[in-house]
């Protein structure tokens, strides 16, 4: 049962934290539930459907489909999170101070919340996919242990949306004036995490084979499958063993998404900040 | 325009694939019974190789391992093939992420 619960909130607060972020960044945002949802419905499907193909995905381009897919949707989603941030940056600020013309803040609203649907959907599938699979492999495997199995799933899926809740309040009870650079700072991050993730499947398909040694072990000191270290790896993309390929992509994301951000920003903007 | 880029593609496509498959050594394990076999399979130092996974079970694995930095579904009856780096010496410990309590194992590289 430990086992269920465990796997079942790892790969529960993973989604659940960037479902959070996603919330909290747009907070002000009239509709955004619906994108939410959308992207939330959207990424379920996606991973029962992903889950009932593994088979098929997996043989799917000579082998590496699983990792193909992977890398394709992680970096989507780093895509999507750049061009948030980014877009943010030119018309964001007006947006979150002034939001007098309601009118206007849907349409200029819906044109990011988009982006963060696909982001929220990606997140889910991606998870989810691997939920799917273990949770049928318990209603397979049938009898022994069942119940016990299937209690400790759900106990991890309460937990993880816990985890997220918190998670999501933490940083509602942000100031305002504060909230848009703590979520432009945490985006970056994010996207810089599941960009270092995209190289990793790329490795395992025999794609990327330039520095591929660790770096350096911290392991012993902070597991990143731990739930200190599972949270910190979502967060920031904390590796325990990473490979030199890993680290190099990240802090390139970091600095491509910072200057980007920054070069955006109104010049009023950066001048008031 | 188009086909000349095809065409350069594939004539340049065996000097990045072909070197690097025709000197690779595989390792095969099979998953049975949510066990591994061979539970402590042997790899060469120091070189690229491959790892293929066979799930004989009727349900679904996920091949893991932390240190050799891999992570792949294995569908049920299905076969999973992944890209492993040159590696030192040494031991490096690989689980079933579905059923991670009977299948603990190490790959040992010398």
């Amino acid at each position: 049962m430990l086992g269920a619960l465990i796997i079942v909130f790892r790969e529960v607060i993973e989604a659940g934290l960037i479902v959070g972020i996603v919330l909290a960044v747009t907070r002000r945002v009239p509709r955004r539930g619906l994108f939410v949802a959308g992207g939330l419905a959207a990424g379920l499907l996606g991973a029962a459907l992903t889950a009932v193909f593994a088979g098929a995905l997996a043989d799917a381009f000579a082998g590496s489909g699983q990792e193909l897919l992977n890398a394709s949707i992680l970096a989507l989603a780093v895509v999507m999170l750049a061009w948030h941030n980014i877009w943010m940056a030119s018309h964001g600020r007006e947006m979150a101070l002034n939001l007098r013309n309601v009118g206007q803040a849907v349409a200029d609203g819906s044109k990011t919340l988009t982006a963060l649907a696909v982001v929220v959907a990606v997140a889910v599938l991606r998870e989810g996919s691997e939920v799917v699979l273990f949770l049928y492999g318990i209603v397979a495997s049938g009898a022994a242990g069942f119940r016990e199995l299937l209690t400790g799933g759900l106990l991890g899926l309460a937990l993880g949306g816990l985890l997220s809740t918190l998670m999501f309040y933490g940083l509602v009870a942000i100031p305002a004036r504060h909230l848009f650079a703590v979520t432009t700072a945490l985006i970056t991050f994010l996207a810089a995490g599941m960009a270092a993730q995209c190289v990793v499947f790329l490795q395992q398909a025999g794609l990327v084979t330039a520095l591929s040694g660790t770096l350096w072990d911290t392991s012993a000191v902070l597991p990143d499958d731990s739930v200190p270290g599972r949270v910190l790896h979502t967060l920031f993309g904390y590796v325990d063993q990473p490979s030199g390929a890993q680290a190099l992509i990240y802090f390139a994301t970091l600095a491509a998404i910072f200057s980007a951000t920054r070069l955006a920003a109104p010049a009023r903007g950066r001048s008031a900040s | 325009m188009k086909t000349i880029r095809l065409v350069a593609a594939l004539a340049l496509m065996p000097l990045f694939a072909a070197p690097a498959l025709a000197q690779q050594a595989s390792v095969r394990i099979v998953i049975k019974d949510h066990k591994f076999s061979p539970a402590e399979p042997h790899a060469p130092a120091n070189r690229a190789f491959t790892i293929t996974v066979k799930n004989l079970d009727s349900t679904a694995a996920e091949f893991e391992s932390k240190t050799l930095r891999v992570e792949k579904v294995v569908a049920p009856g299905g076969e999973a093939v992944m890209q492993i780096r040159p590696l030192n010496p040494g031991r490096y410990h690989f689980f079933d992420d579905f059923h991670q309590d009977t299948t603990e194992a190490e790959l040992v590289v010398e």
